[in-house]
């Protein structure tokens, strides 16, 4: 089977980034507009395409899906270790093609009416055009050395969109940090994927993931302190992922990244880029269950289940809505992250990959639509913060109806889309180990409270007065509401163990009733509590504030973590070594070097005096010369 | 004439030929059409090279042999592979774009563009000889215009960059002068005449104790003009003092005249010695890495910056160097390549912002984004492809010197190895703290008006960013291109 032809999919958009890029100045808003959603409906027209030819068409060999790659050599390393490029058909990655190129092409769509009348507004859409360029690289890559290559893109094309409106230092700095604290991830990644090079001879995905191949069953050939050097190198790799996928600790740049116009937050900082992570351990994943009895899946495991129950604390005390939504963002990852590190294999064991899939699959969905939503109420009252808002139901009823949808499928409640997967998920986590079990269980009650909370807060609530009064967005914004509030039902009625398994295997999932009936409970705890403090102005929030007391403190301050990292880079790594060393080089190398210069010109001043050619100089100095060395004598022969 | 002592050929000729001319016009117009034709031989050169090496594998090519003094077996020998045919190429292309940052020198232009192609001079002699002397004779002819250069055009503190720079290299010419000299009475093992020739002496067994002696003598000789901790001081304050061309050209392209001794004369012919002392000056070199980085963030100047981050990336060419094999090889050379476009690019950069500001201090400057857009995107995607980002020739070339770095297994290399690596954070840091202040922000009230990009400015930017870009998309054509021409070279050091 031929797929070659996908390469076309990313290379479309970059197209556009070059054409938009390089003519911004030329070309009118309108038609820039125009040039970008036409060329992702081209991509997003492929991208379905190859998927229903690689699911439907392309025959299974013994019930498993192949894995179809079309590659060539970009560089070489020695004569057996190159780096490649080209495309990787699975059913992992045409999901990701699906969701990229989908929640791409709406972003664009919404954008034409979000930015409209922004000067930036061409360059706008060169940016969106480079980044879905090189998420979709990412996503087809073939190797590691090639993910790694289009997670730097995608790196700096979030740099470059965070960063947009580059004259609001806030944005400098949120997109500064963003590059730097993933770029420092990174690093981990860079140094884990040339420790697997080395040790395994290949970069390849096919031949690493290889279950019966000899990567995974020599693992133990090396080893360091301990562990395995495959080990080491996954948990740099899952390091490096959870950098991109905001997992706690690194998790710092992602509500700062909201900086962003709102239409990035939901393309770059909701569904398709944080999820890079999640993708890169998905992709690696017989690696991380095979090779030291998942010992590396474990991390991810409970770092996933920490980041999910961490973030979603923080996220109810937050009042910028579009900071709760990325607080939520990384619950949901950690969601993910957990689904994948408690999964097995092999049928049904493998149900935590298929369920990390399938929610990566619904919340990219609703956890765009909430975004954008968000994006139409900033947009009408032009405000981030919660206090600003109240009883828009009234000015904004598409809004409000698509939010809602969204808030239920996030919250968990059936028969939305979020249902299906956080289901399957808990059950997989329950299958593992309880104590994770209950995190995510909290997590689900947390995260339908605090998302009603949010609703609440915007749509009903108190009667704000507004100096403009609010209307609803034009078309262009409620389109991609409506399309994918309408994705937010049906997406979970998708047979996701059909197409996306561990081992490339269908099979059936059943719903587990006694564990979907407390998960959904737990649900409607949530919004009902939420109902009670938010729905109308109520004594109990405050109340509520002050039994947390201090706890509540340390919450809304996310916990101290940006000040932490503060301390650490401005005051441990600029003043006490960028700036010693700084000193060092000016006061101790550079004055040696200058020392010799001038102490050789010292020393020749010095002597050229001596020889001033007057006689009475020549008498004194042989004179002080006898005396000196006389009393040397007379001092060494006195006894 | 053959095809390489017309690269020597050519810049005498334009030199004459500055001699005629008069004022500013002219003398640009003769040193861009000078320097045209220097680099339309370059990319024949590289076409010949490419033919050649097809139904041709000697170690060099294009090889001439004139003896010049006769006493002492001192011949005037040329001769090019891969790696030399790839930096000339860099040479010509930054001489070309200097020209044409230059096309406004007000002050003296003749001399100031005599001085210039002087300097090419010496560089294209020192790459294409394969003598020792003639080599070292080319060396100083490129070092020595760079003293006139700073001390007459340069800004600020002049008289004392330019003294500083020019005895610290003359010092290590002195060093290296000794280790050549080491080098020389030791090519005759056999008994025969003694020699300057380096493939002669490469198949001479030079006895390990000399080795020993010689091979650090040799390398600090040359790495002190690649900015080897802790002799780069020179480097900070001769760039800050210099004018924007004679910046581009002497970080783009002197500084690799180190890496690149280092690599033909170091390596070949005392492989042993090498062996033996890499552990020292790969401590030298890695903490050059991580210092140069970690210096640059914390400096003010532009040029101080750029000077800083040249010492952390010339670092890394001397480490992958140290690293004694083929990948960091190919790595070091592409490297040497990139940070040549690279810093050449950001000098230009950096002249063109200040002659318009009249400004260096990031923290004066502000908001340019919005008022010279060009010059702006054009720094900030030099910063991407500095801090090696994929798309762009650093990238490719980090990568190699990574995975080289990483087929020692002990756990000195793994340390210094990572050591480096971490560099690519800082350089990060350093990147978008300029970034982030210079570039973006609100427009400062005084530079509202700045005057708009002219054309000679755009086309010494496109002749450096072009290559930047190639050799970061399609690398495996150069990057195969040079492993080739290692190999010989590799032979010495292979355990």
């Amino acid at each position: 089977m031929n797929f070659s032809y996908t390469i076309l999919i990313p290379l479309i958009p970059f197209v556009v980034f070059l054409i938009l890029g390089l003519n911004h100045k030329r070309i009118k808003p309108a038609v820039s507009g125009y040039i970008g959603v036409f060329g992702l409906m081209a991509s997003a027209f492929l991208s379905y395409f190859t998927a229903y030819k690689y699911f439907f068409t392309v025959p299974k060999i013994d019930g498993i899906y192949q894995q179809i790659t079309h590659k060539t050599v970009w560089m070489n390393f020695t004569d057996t270790l190159h780096i490649d490029m080209g495309v990787l058909i699975d059913p992992i990655s045409i999901m990701m093609l699906i969701v990229v190129t989908t929640i791409s092409l709406l972003v664009h769509i919404y954008s034409r009416g979000y930015m409209k009348g922004d000067p930036g507004y061409t360059k706008f859409f060169a940016f969106l055009g480079l980044f879905t360029f090189s998420m979709l690289g990412l996503v087809l890559a073939t190797n590691l050395f090639q993910i790694y290559i289009f997670w730097e893109l995608v790196g700096v094309s979030s740099f470059l969109l965070i960063g947009y409106y580059y004259t609001k230092p806030s944005a400098i700095i949120a997109a500064k940090k963003a590059f730097i604290v993933t770029r420092f991830a990174d690093l981990f990644f860079l140094i884990g994927i040339i420790t697997i090079g080395f040790y395994t001879g290949t970069f390849d995905f096919e031949t690493l993931n290889d279950p019966t191949g000899e990567v995974i069953t020599n693992w133990a050939s090396t080893s360091f302190m301990g562990l395995s050097v495959l080990t080491w190198a996954l948990i740099l790799i899952f390091i490096g992922g959870a950098g991109k996928s905001a997992m706690f600790p690194l998790h710092i740049w992602l509500p700062d990244a909201m900086e962003g116009p709102t239409p990035v937050s939901a393309l770059i900082h909701a569904a398709t880029m944080v999820v890079a992570g999640v993708y890169l351990v998905a992709r690696l994943f017989p690696m991380y269950y095979f090779i030291e009895d998942g010992f590396a899946l474990n991390i991810v495991a409970y770092v996933g289940g920490f980041s999910s129950l961490f973030a979603a604390i923080i996220a109810i005390t937050q009042k910028d809505i579009k900071r709760v939504l990325a607080f939520s963002t990384m619950s949901q990852i950690g969601y993910m992250m957990m689904a994948l590190g408690v999964s097995g294999y092999d049928g049904h064991e493998g149900v935590g990959y298929m369920a990390s899939m399938f929610h990566l699959f619904t919340h990219s969905m609703f956890k765009a639509l909430l975004f954008l939503g968000a994006g139409s109420v900033i947009h009408a009252v032009h405000s981030n913060m919660m206090g600003d808002m109240g009883n828009l139901k009234k000015y904004m009823p598409i809004t409000n109806i698509t939010f809602l949808i969204a808030a239920f499928a996030i919250a968990g409640v059936p028969p939305f889309a979020g249902f299906w997967s956080k289901d399957e998920i808990l059950v997989a986590a329950f299958e593992y180990s309880k104590p994770l079990y209950a995190v995510g269980l909290i997590v689900a009650g947390l995260t339908a409270f605090y998302m009603f909370r949010l609703y609440f807060s915007i749509f009903h609530g108190k009667k704000t007065a507004y100096k403009h009064t609010p209307h609803e967005a034009p078309a262009s914004m409620t389109f991609p509401l409506l399309f994918l509030a309408v994705m937010s039902v049906v997406a979970g009625f998708i047979p996701f163990s059909n197409f996306v398994t561990a081992n490339k295997e269908p099979f059936e999932a059943h719903l587990n009733y006694p564990l979907a009936a407390i998960a959904v409970a737990t649900g409607l705890i949530g919004i009902i509590l939420a109902y009670v403090f938010y729905k109308n102005p109520t004594e109990y929030p405050a109340k509520c504030r002050k039994a947390f007391g201090s706890f509540y403190k340390w919450a809304y301050a996310k916990f101290y973590m940006d000040e932490l990292y503060f301390f650490v880079t401005r005051k441990i790594i600029f003043n006490c070594v960028s700036q010693p060393i700084a000193w060092f080089d000016k006061n101790v190398i550079d004055a040696f070097m200058e020392g010799i210069g001038s102490g050789t010109l010292k020393a020749s001043e010095k002597t050229k005096k001596m020889q001033s050619g007057y006689f009475q100089d020549y008498a004194m100095a042989f004179v002080g010369g006898v005396v000196v060395i006389s009393i040397v004598l007379i001092y060494i022969f006195k006894n | 004439m053959d095809i390489l002592s017309l690269f020597v050929v050519v810049p005498v000729i334009t030199i004459l030929a500055l001699f005629l001319a008069k004022g500013l016009k002219q003398s640009r117009i003769v040193a861009m059409a000078g320097s045209l034709v220097q680099l339309a031989m370059a990319f024949h050169l590289v076409y010949a090279y490419v033919k050649e090496r097809a139904i041709n594998d000697d170690i060099m090519v294009f090889m001439r042999d004139v003896v010049w003094y006769e006493d002492f077996n001192i011949h005037y020998a040329i001769g090019v592979d891969g790696i030399s045919v790839a930096l000339i190429t860099l040479t010509a292309i930054v001489v070309l774009a200097g020209v044409f940052i230059s096309w406004m020198m007000e002050d003296l232009p003749k001399e100031f563009f005599v001085s210039l192609i002087v300097l090419a001079t010496g560089v294209y002699g020192f790459f294409i000889s394969i003598d020792l002397f003639t080599m070292f004779v080319f060396y100083e002819i490129a070092v020595i215009p760079m003293y006139l250069l700073i001390g007459i055009w340069g800004t600020g503190p002049k008289e004392h960059a330019a003294m500083k720079l020019t005895l610290m290299l003359m010092g290590a010419s002195a060093v290296l002068l000794v280790g050549i000299l080491g080098i020389y009475l030791n090519s005759n093992a056999d008994g025969g005449p003694l020699t300057f020739n380096i493939l002669e002496i490469a198949q001479v067994n030079i006895p390990f104790a000399a080795q020993q002696l010689f091979f650090p003598l040799t390398f600090i000789g040359f790495a002190v003009l690649g900015a080897l901790f802790p002799f780069h001081t020179w480097s900070p304050d001769g760039h800050a003092s210099a004018p924007t061309a004679v910046s581009m050209l002497h970080a783009g392209v002197l500084m690799k005249l180190g890496g690149y001794g280092v690599f033909r004369v170091a390596m070949f012919l005392l492989p042993e010695g090498a062996m033996d002392w890499s552990w020292f000056f790969i401590i030298l070199s890695a903490t050059g890495v991580i210092y140069g980085a970690l210096g640059a963030v914390r400096q003010t100047d532009l040029k101080y910056i750029n000077a800083y981050s040249s010492v952390s990336h010339l670092g890394m060419v001397l480490f992958a160097l140290l690293m004694l094999n083929k990948t960091a090889w190919t790595g070091a050379i592409l490297q040497s390549l990139s940070h040549g476009f690279m810093t050449a690019l950001f000098f230009a950069l950096i002249g063109m912002i200040y002659g318009r500001t009249k400004t260096r201090d990031i923290y004066k400057l502000g908001g340019l984004l919005k008022v010279i857009p060009f010059i702006s995107v054009v720094y900030v995607i030099a910063g991407m492809a500095s801090l090696g980002l994929p798309g762009f020739s650093g990238f490719t070339a980090e990568m190699n010197i990574f995975v080289g770095a990483f087929q020692h297994t002990d756990m000195f290399h793994r340390v210094a190895t990572i050591v480096s690596i971490s560099a690519i954070v800082v350089t990060a840091v350093y990147i978008l703290r300029v970034i982030g202040l210079m570039l973006m922000g609100p427009v400062k009230s005084e530079f509202k008006d700045l005057p708009k990009v002219r054309w000679y400015e755009v086309t010494g930017i496109l002749l450096l960013l072009i290559p930047i870009t190639a050799l970061g998309v399609a690398p495996l054509w150069i990057s195969d291109l040079i492993m080739e021409s290692i190999k010989p070279f590799i032979q010495g050091v292979i355990q």
